[in-house]
C-alpha cells in the first residue's frame, strides 16, 4: 500500500493553510509537524446532556494516540466531535487547519466506526464494503480504477480476509467485521486513522492482526487516534494517552501502566497516576471487554 | 376479456409495468439498505394527497402527485435527519394527514369523488395512457440515472452515514436525492400497483432477492429481475382471471419471496455451515 512506501520521516509537510490563526506557525507543531487535529475549549452537548466540557486537545502527524476512559466518559463524542460527524456547542475544533465544514481532503483522513452499522439491511460482500473506502479518492462517473482495485486487494491482503473477499460481511464474527471496517479505511490509503473502540468485542486473533496493522502504518508515518477500553496488544504502539472522565480531559500524555492491567482479571482499578494528574483516582467503575457506546 | 381493440391498451399496460418492475426495485434496494423499508408507505399516502390536489386544480393528476409525493419525501427526510426522538409520531402524523388531505380535497374538487381515488390507490393499468406512458418512462429514466451515477455514493450512505461524512460526501444532498428519487418511484408505480402497494414493490422483491445473494450488487440486479416478473407477469395473470393488477402483482412478488426464501435455505444449508450466526 502507498503507505509503506512513505518513510518515516519523510512526511512532507505541506504549506500551512491561509487564514488559519494560531499562536506557533499556522497548522504546525513546535517540531514542524503538521498538525491533524485541533480543538480548543471544545463543547458538545447531545440531548441536553453536557457529555464534553471543554477539550483542549491537539494531535500532530506521526503520532499514536489512544483515547481512554470509561464508558460514558465522552471517547467516542471526543473522537466524532474531532471529525466534525458530532457538531460542537462552544469552542472550535480543526481538521489539518480547517474547520470540519471547510475541510475538504476527506481522503486523508480513514475512519474506523465503532463495530457494525456494516451491512444495513441488504448483504454486502466484504469486498463491496472495503471497496467503499475508496469513495474519497474516487469521482463521480469515473469508473473503478485499477489502483482502486489494487488498493482493496492490499487491504483485504492486510486484515487476511483476501480469500473470503466475495462473503456476505453478515455471516461474519465480531472480530472479522471489525477487520472488514479496518480494510475499508486501509483501502482509502489515508494519513490518519480514526478508530473507534477497535479491539472492543474482537477475538485475540483479530487483535493480534490489527497491533500488526498499525505498527506498519505507523511505522510508516501514519497519524493513528483510536478510542479504547483498554490498550491489550495495542500498547506498545501507542505514546500518548489522552485519558476522559466525565467529559473532561484528566491526563494527557504517557500511557498510564495502569491501563495495561485492565486487561488482567481481579485489578483493582486503582491507577497510581492518576494523583500524579492532580484529579484524583480515575473511575473505572467497569472496564467490559465488550462495551457499549460511549 | 380482450379482443384486437384492446392490444395497444395491453401494450401500455405491459410496458408500464416492465419500467415499474426495474424501478422500484432498484430504489427499494437503497431503502431496505438503509433501514427504511416504509419510506415508500409514507410516501405513498401523501401523494394521494398531490392526486387530490390534481383533480382540484383540474391539473395533472400525476404531475401534482410528483410534486407533492417529492415534498412529501424530503419532509420525511428532514424529521428523519433531525434524530429519532418523535421522528417516529412524526412520520405516522404525515402519512395520516395524507390520506386525509386526499380524501378531503377529492370532495372538494368539482368532478372527483372517493371512487376517483381508488384508481390511484390500487391502481389502473389498463387506464395508461400514451400520455401516461412518456411520464412514467421519463421518470423510469431519471431514476435509473441516479442510481447509475450516484449509486456508489449512495451505497455507502445507506451503509453508514457517519462513514459517508468522514469520506466527505454530500450527505444532506444524497439524503435528499435518495428520498426524492423514492418518491418519483411511487408515483411512477402508482399507476400499476396503486398507492397502498407500491411500498411492497421496493421492499419485497428486495427481501427475495437476498435470500439468494452475498452483495448489494446482486441483490440489485436480482431484485430488478424480481420486480420485472412479479409486474408483468402479475399483469399477464389479469388478462385471463378478472381480478385487480395490482393485487395480482403483490401477491405473486410474495410468492416469489417465499420461493426465494425456501431456496436460500437450502443454499445456505448446502453450503458449509462456517457462519457464526
Amino acid at each position: 500500500m502507498s503507505f509503506a512506501l512513505r518513510g518515516s520521516g519523510g512526511r512532507e509537510t505541506p504549506e500551512p493553510p491561509i487564514g488559519v490563526l494560531r499562536t506557533a506557525q499556522a497548522g504546525q507543531d513546535p517540531a514542524g509537524r503538521e498538525t491533524v487535529f485541533a480543538m480548543t475549549g471544545g463543547r458538545v452537548e447531545l440531548e441536553g446532556r453536557s457529555v464534553l466540557r471543554g477539550i483542549d486537545l491537539s494531535v500532530s502527524a506521526g503520532e499514536v494516540v489512544a483515547v481512554l476512559g470509561a464508558n460514558g466518559s465522552g471517547k467516542s463524542t471526543l473522537v466524532r466531535a474531532l471529525l466534525g460527524l458530532i457538531p460542537l456547542t462552544g469552542g472550535g475544533t480543526e481538521l489539518y487547519g480547517r474547520q470540519p465544514a471547510r475541510f475538504r481532503e476527506w481522503w486523508r483522513i480513514g475512519y474506523v466506526p465503532q463495530r457494525l452499522s456494516v451491512g444495513g439491511g441488504v448483504p454486502s460482500t466484504i469486498r463491496e464494503v472495503v471497496a467503499s473506502g475508496r469513495i474519497a479518492r474516487q469521482r463521480r462517473l469515473r469508473p473503478t480504477s485499477a489502483a482502486d482495485r489494487d488498493a482493496v486487494a492490499r487491504a483485504l491482503a492486510t486484515v487476511g480476509l483476501a480469500d473470503r473477499a466475495g462473503d456476505s460481511v453478515h455471516e461474519l464474527s465480531g472480530g472479522q467485521q471489525q477487520r472488514v471496517l479496518i480494510a475499508r479505511a486501509l483501502a482509502g490509503e489515508p494519513d490518519t486513522f480514526v478508530m473507534d473502540e477497535p479491539t472492543a468485542g474482537v477475538d485475540a486473533e483479530s487483535q493480534r492482526l490489527l497491533a500488526g496493522t498499525l505498527t506498519t502504518l505507523v511505522a510508516a508515518g501514519s497519524t493513528v487516534l483510536l478510542v479504547a477500553h483498554e490498550l491489550g496488544p495495542l500498547e506498545s504502539l501507542v505514546r500518548r494517552a489522552v485519558v476522559l472522565r466525565d467529559g473532561v480531559v484528566v491526563h494527557d500524555g504517557a500511557p498510564p501502566p495502569a491501563v495495561g492491567a485492565h486487561a488482567l482479571p481481579g485489578h483493582d482499578h486503582v491507577h497510581p497516576h492518576a494523583a500524579a494528574a492532580g484529579e484524583g483516582p480515575l473511575p473505572c467503575e467497569v472496564y467490559p471487554s465488550t462495551g457499549g457506546q460511549a | 376479456m380482450f379482443d384486437l381493440l384492446q392490444s395497444s391498451i395491453i401494450q401500455r399496460a405491459l410496458i408500464a409495468a416492465l419500467l415499474v418492475g426495474l424501478t422500484a426495485p432498484a430504489v427499494g434496494t437503497f431503502i431496505v439498505q438503509r433501514r427504511l423499508s416504509l419510506l415508500g408507505d409514507g410516501i405513498g399516502h401523501i401523494a394521494l394527497t398531490g392526486v387530490a390536489l390534481g383533480f382540484l386544480t383540474n391539473t395533472e393528476p400525476v404531475l401534482t402527485a410528483i410534486v407533492v409525493a417529492a415534498l412529501g419525501a424530503v419532509a420525511i427526510e428532514l424529521v428523519r435527519a433531525r434524530g429519532r426522538t418523535g421522528g417516529d409520531v412524526a412520520l405516522a402524523l404525515l402519512f395520516y394527514g395524507g390520506i386525509a388531505g386526499g380524501v378531503l380535497l377529492i370532495g372538494l374538487s368539482a368532478g372527483g369523488s372517493n371512487a376517483t381515488l381508488m384508481s390511484y390507490l390500487f391502481g389502473s393499468i389498463s387506464s395508461v395512457t400514451p400520455q401516461d406512458l412518456w411520464v412514467i418512462g421519463g421518470l423510469t429514466v431519471a431514476v435509473l440515472t441516479v442510481v447509475l451515477v450516484f449509486g456508489r455514493e449512495l451505497f455507502v450512505l445507506c451503509q453508514d452515514e457517519e462513514v459517508a461524512r468522514a469520506s466527505g460526501l454530500p450527505v444532506r444532498f444524497l439524503s435528499m436525492l435518495i428520498a426524492v428519487t423514492a418518491a418519483l418511484t411511487v408515483v411512477v408505480a402508482m399507476r400499476v400497483v396503486g398507492l397502498l402497494l407500491v411500498s411492497a414493490l421496493m421492499v419485497v422483491p428486495v427481501a427475495a432477492s437476498q435470500q439468494l445473494t452475498r452483495g448489494f450488487r446482486a441483490t440489485l440486479g436480482i431484485a430488478m429481475i424480481f420486480g420485472v416478473v412479479a409486474t408483468v407477469g402479475g399483469l399477464g395473470y389479469t388478462m385471463y382471471v378478472d381480478v385487480a393488477p395490482g393485487a395480482a402483482i403483490v401477491l405473486l412478488a410474495l410468492a416469489g419471496f417465499a420461493v426465494a426464501l425456501g431456496l436460500g435455505t437450502f443454499i445456505r444449508r448446502s453450503r458449509n455451515r462456517e457462519s457464526t450466526r
